[in-house]
């Protein structure tokens, strides 16, 4: 098995270089179709869609490096966004803090998270879900289980549709600075090794005198933000929260994640594949739309499209 | 007996592992009716040889001849069905499922396709009676009962298999005494009932008891066979030891009595694993831990790190009690504790992860500044690291798992030297990898020694215990048997007190 | 004598299913308005079959020491096909069924053999077979409608002699038709040894791959029994995102009442069937002390967490911190 290894890296950036490939293969296609995709408008507007998802990728990212899975996304986006309207009910002060405020919501439902899973040890699948399952509950009492009524901030529709550098979104530029910041923590903090560490092998790092349940539970707590932080975004963009919005980004997330080459049981991958992957995904969902595919075709192309890629992508996951 | 009774020839088995030989040129005989002692140290090949009898590896070289036809078993079921059946030393029960399930696991009564509960419970029954393990319920589930239950259960599937073969792997090692007897019973009866047997034990009044014919094994090689109770127990102990020594061994200081105990261990004790150990370790002092592989040497290093819950007892370090409740606690700067763990590849290392992150693991607290790796100080440190134990690796940024296993032991070992730890705990540092390396790691722990590092050292292998340590603690059922002090460090004395042997003393006193 | 002792321990994730569902039950039909009668329990055994049949097609999965996150989708796309091809004269009818029946059985089959064969995991396998069976659920019908044979429909959502559910009769069948055959098969036996224990599995020569892949097949297959019931139910064909995806999320929390393992090895189609009713009724328990409906998810999520996390008590006896990373 070791003499396998070094192929193995070469196929970590295997995986990476197909999904961009892919993108490129994507364009071209949908350049035949039609010219106007190869424009920057579109291509800004793309990138501008896919950045939500990148918000929300990117805390996914984290939790699956650790070998865990957070499906409380739904409900995390949505109680961010509903939470972040509701203050700004409350006059001036809670215009202010609303941003502040929706983010610690998802946060706290993150630590819950991490509670359960790094301490109670309890799987991921299903602490997550309960904490959904819950998030979903406050949130339908909260709102009397009417569509929420409060709207955005001028600041929340700012972020979300604005742009401070002429040309360039502003929404572009919050996930270009999570990114960065991620790409930071997971290559240069002591943080990020263990990140990276634990979802090897939480064994090893254990015996290594790493806090290994602080980690995940730290872990947690960001992609609950960073979920909460995506649905504060989409509010500002729609203007309003919606109960269900955060639905249509927990599948995507993941597939985004995987697609870009990080293993799905932890420890591999890099921030550059979820990059890809979630260009990849918004462009697949965009140029079939475009194509006036209907809604079947393409969940089928992209339930085949997750699965082909990771046949290509090889059979990693046997070899641990 | 004779000639014809042969059941079973290995003959000219040769197996490696990566660089390391496990069996070299090995062969056995086994005949009908007869019960076949195998003897030998820890990593002679003994377990290697019945994995390969029993389908679990294939042999690099060598034939396998059952009823003078060749044959090969390309998996465990292969084996079962030529009539080889093993009883593991690593349990091969499925915990979730009932006593009977497991007994009949492979084979099940099935009536219209479906397994015939009724049937199984009362071939179970049966099997368990054979044992004289009636106590067990076929309907108890299997990780419910207790160890010396489970390996019972283990005996009673073998024999419902059947076999025309039956090995046992320490198979009494968890056994009660009345267990042991009851199995006794049923062996001597299957040797009646013209079975062949192989039994593997490190209790030697065991095998007297029960062997016809012996065979010892050395360095993955049979080196001797001969009729049970023909030989003293010295003169299998010689036989087993019988290595040619090599001045692999840095040489050892003069002891320094009076030196003040860096960690002292009193009455430490851990449920029924560990009993009332106490010891002390001095700086610059390398300490063995011997006896026997599972004697509750690798609990005592585990519960020492921190591993352990409810740990009785006291530890000082440098005279001060604590309390160690994890490792990371263990590793912290007044304490300064280091474990080499025993699986390089599960608990020591992240194969996946470069070579780089693999060194840097155990002190990133101490390479970052507010959570930032300070890049040039971890390639210092690395570099220095890299230079002291001459790591062979391609570049820094290479996967750990593509290094030899002695480079990726001593990447392990470098981590945590990354930290300069006083208290240094290692678990069979050396096992499975090459002679060179093993020398190399020799020479670092006398040279952490002699820089002023207390040593706990813990191996399988004899001769390294001789040729490293200061002293030797030799556990025995989780508890300090005997203490060995500098030249009283023989391997006869190692071994008399590991095996447990009543005329330990009298063997040491033969030796010296 | 004391064989009931052993079966009571090793049941004892389903029958403390069994004691939660029958709880819940009573206090609900007790403060039901109408109290106990059959048409109450007959509407509570239809609200509550249709999850139990998904939860028992996770749990065959999951035994494996696998998740199937398609499941609800399986469900929409044989609810979807029955809507057009359960209907007619009774051969027809019957042949429809059967047709219904064996695509889901092959979903699940596909699913097996990426998962075993393709080796990938089945978490994101699943995920995107179910993208594609609901892409083609929702070929089938893009929007609601479709028809079933009402005969048959109400039969089997009706009442036996005026009293038994008979939804509750054909979950009974397919659990003796189905699971007692499976669980007593070698194969069966084989998917839980490689859920407890791979290498132990291996090391005693059991059929690994085939137990697996047999877990998946019927998996399918169940699912589209539940597909059936719905279309059944509602006497049409839907493929409604959000409720495929409310199935497969609720089959694994009915699992987990169920007491079985996500870990794999352990635990029964009966206890997941009762955890499913027993989900099922702890959010109809609110309906009936009056509560204001909206409490309702929030109850349910609680009750989710607060059984979960009891599962974790194991963890205070664990005495060498290195089980925790198993």
């Amino acid at each position: 098995m070791t003499e396998r290894m070094p192929s193995f890296v070469r196929r970590l950036d295997r995986a990476v270089v197909i999904a961009f490939a892919c993108i490129v293969l994507l364009l071209i296609l949908g350049s035949l179709y039609s010219s106007s995709f190869l424009s920057p408008e579109y291509l800004l507007q793309q990138l501008k869609v896919a950045s939500f998802l990148g918000v929300i990728a990117t805390g996914m990212m984290l939790v699956i490096l650790l070998g865990q899975i957070d499906l409380s996304v739904p409900w995390a986006v949505s109680t961010g966004a509903m939470m972040a309207c509701a203050a700004a009910a409350y006059g001036d002060v809670g215009a202010a803090f609303a941003i502040p405020f929706g983010i610690l919501c998802g946060v706290a439902i993150g630590v819950v998270n991490g509670l359960g899973v790094a301490y109670l040890r309890i799987p991921s699948m299903i602490m997550t879900l309960a904490t959904n399952a819950v998030a979903q509950g406050a949130m339908v009492v909260y709102t009397g289980g009417f569509s929420p009524q409060d709207s955005a901030t001028g600041a929340m529709r700012f972020l979300a549709t604005g742009s401070i550098i002429p040309g360039i979104p502003n929404v572009v530029i919050i996930w270009a600075l999570v990114g960065a910041g991620m790409v930071f923590v997971l290559t240069r903090t002591s943080f990020g090794r263990c990140v990276y560490g634990i979802g090897n092998r939480e064994r090893a790092a254990y015996l290594s005198g790493i806090n290994t349940r602080r980690i995940v539970m730290i872990a947690f707590a960001v992609a609950g933000g960073l979920s909460a932080l995506g649905g504060i975004l989409l509010a500002g963009y729609a203007s309003k929260a919606a109960q269900s919005m955060g639905d249509a980004y927990l599948l995507p997330a993941i597939a985004a994640v995987v697609l870009g080459g990080t293993s799905i049981i932890g420890g591999r991958g890099s921030y550059l594949g979820t990059i890809a992957g979630v260009i990849l995904i918004t462009l697949l969902q965009s140029i079939l739309s475009v194509m006036q595919m209907p809604e079947a075709g393409r969940q089928i192309i992209y339930g085949l499209v997750i699965i082909v890629m990771l046949l290509l992508y090889g059979r990693t996951a046997a070899e641990r | 007996m004779q000639q014809s009774d042969d059941l079973f020839r290995m003959e000219g088995i040769s197996k490696r592992y990566g660089g390391v030989r496990a069996l070299e040129q090995a062969s056995l005989t086994l005949k009908a009716g007869r019960i076949h002692a195998l003897l030998g140290e820890n990593g002679a090949g003994k377990s290697t040889l019945i994995k390969i009898m029993s389908g679990v590896v294939s042999p690099d070289q060598g034939t396998m001849l059952m009823d003078g036809q060749p044959v090969t078993f390309p998996s465990p079921a292969a084996a079962n069905d030529a009539g080889v059946v093993c009883v593991f030393q690593e349990l091969s029960l499925i915990p979730e499922l009932s006593v009977a399930d497991n007994i009949m696991v492979s084979r099940p009564p099935t009536r219209f396709g479906m397994i015939d509960r009724r049937a199984q419970r009362q071939i179970a029954e049966e099997a368990l009676a054979r044992t004289g393990a009636s106590d067990i319920h076929p309907l108890a589930l299997v990780k419910d009962l207790p160890l010396s239950r489970r390996q019972m259960v283990e005996i009673a599937k073998a024999l419902a298999r059947k076999p025309r073969i039956l090995i046992l792997d320490e198979a009494t090692s968890a056994l009660t005494a009345g267990d042991v007897r009851k199995v006794f019973e049923v062996l001597k009866r299957l040797r009646n009932e013209r079975l062949a047997l192989l039994y593997i034990s490190h209790r030697m009044n065991e095998i007297a008891e029960l062997a016809d014919d012996c065979t010892v094994f050395r360095n993955g090689s049979n080196v001797a066979s001969y009729p049970a109770g023909t030989k003293s127990d010295e003169d299998v102990i010689e036989m087993m030891i019988g290595r040619e020594y090599h001045s692999a061994y840095p040489s050892k200081p003069e002891p320094v009595p009076d030196k003040k105990p860096v960690l002292d261990v009193q009455n430490l004790s851990w449920g029924d694993r560990l009993h009332d150990i106490s010891f002390s370790l001095k700086a610059g002092e390398i300490v063995g831990l011997g006896g026997l592989d599972g004697q509750g040497q690798r609990d005592l290093l585990l519960a020492l790190f921190g591993v352990l819950r409810d740990v009785k007892g006291t530890v000082l370090v440098d005279g001060e009690p604590v309390r160690i409740e994890s490792p990371t606690q263990a590793r912290d700067h007044g304490i300064g504790m280091a474990l080499i763990p025993e699986d390089r590849k599960t608990e020591g290392l992240m194969l996946p992860m470069t070579v780089r992150e693999n060194l840097s693991f155990a002190a990133l607290d101490q390479l970052a500044k507010s959570g930032v790796i300070d890049g040039k100080k971890e390639q210092t440190l690395i570099d220095r690291m890299m230079k002291l134990l001459s790591i062979k690796a391609g570049n820094l940024d290479v996967p750990v798992g593509t290094l030899s296993g002695g480079n990726q032991q001593k990447v392990v070992i470098a981590k945590w030297l990354m930290r300069s730890p006083r208290i240094v705990l290692l678990n069979d540092p050396t096992r499975g990898i090459d002679v060179g390396t093993k020398q190399e790691i020799y020479q670092l722990l006398r040279r952490l020694a002699d820089e002023g590092a207390a040593i706990l050292f813990y191996s399988t292998d004899y001769a390294e215990l001789i040729g490293c340590c200061d002293k030797v603690l030799v556990l025995y059922d989780g508890a300090v048997k005997r203490q060995l002090v500098g030249s009283e460090i023989t391997e006869h004395a190692l071994l008399a007190s590991a095996l447990n042997l009543p005329e330990a003393e009298r063997v040491q006193e033969l030796a010296s | 004598m004391k064989d009931w002792r052993y079966w009571l321990s090793a049941q004892q994730g389903t029958l403390t299913a069994v004691a939660i569902f029958v709880v819940m039950f009573v206090i609900y039909t007790a403060n039901h308005p109408a109290g106990f009668t059959a048409n109450v329990v007959q509407t509570a055994a239809n609200k509550g079959v249709l999850l139990a049949f998904v939860a028992m097609a996770q749990t065959l999965v999951v035994i494996t020491a696998g998740i199937d996150l398609s499941v609800g989708m399986i469900l929409l796309l044989t609810n979807c096909l029955a809507s057009w091809i359960v209907i007619g004269t009774p051969l027809e009818t019957a042949m429809g069924v059967i047709a219904v029946l064996l695509v889901g059985a092959l979903c699940g089959a596909i699913n097996g053999a990426i998962v075993i064969y393709g080796r990938l995991q089945p978490i994101v396998t699943t995920i995107a077979t179910g993208a594609v069976y609901f892409g083609i659920a929702l070929l089938l019908r893009p929007f609601p409608g479709g028809s079933v044979n009402e005969d048959l429909a109400d039969a089997l959502t009706g009442r036996l002699f005026g009293v038994i559910p008979s939804s509750l009769v054909a979950l009974a069948g397919v659990v003796l038709v189905v699971w007692i055959p499976y669980s007593r098969s070698v194969y069966g036996r084989a998917a839980y040894a490689a859920g407890s224990s791979e290498t132990a599995a291996y090391m005693s020569g059991m059929p690994i791959r085939r137990g697996k892949f047999l877990s998946y097949t019927l998996g399918g297959l169940i699912a589209a029994v539940g597909g059936l019931f719905l279309t059944f139910f509602t006497y049409t064909g839907d493929a409604a995102l959000a409720s495929g995806n409310a199935y497969t999320l609720f089959s694994i929390a009915a699992v987990v009442l169920g007491g079985v393992s996500l870990f794999g090895g352990k635990g029964s189609a009966i206890g997941a069937i009762f955890g499913a009713l027993a989900f099922r009724t702890i959010g109809d328990l609110l309906f009936v002390f009056d509560f204001d409906p909206i409490w309702q998810p929030l109850f349910q999520g609680l009750i989710l967490l607060v059984a979960v996390s009891l599962g974790a008590i194991g963890l205070v006896r664990v005495r060498n911190r290195l089980e925790w990373f198993l």
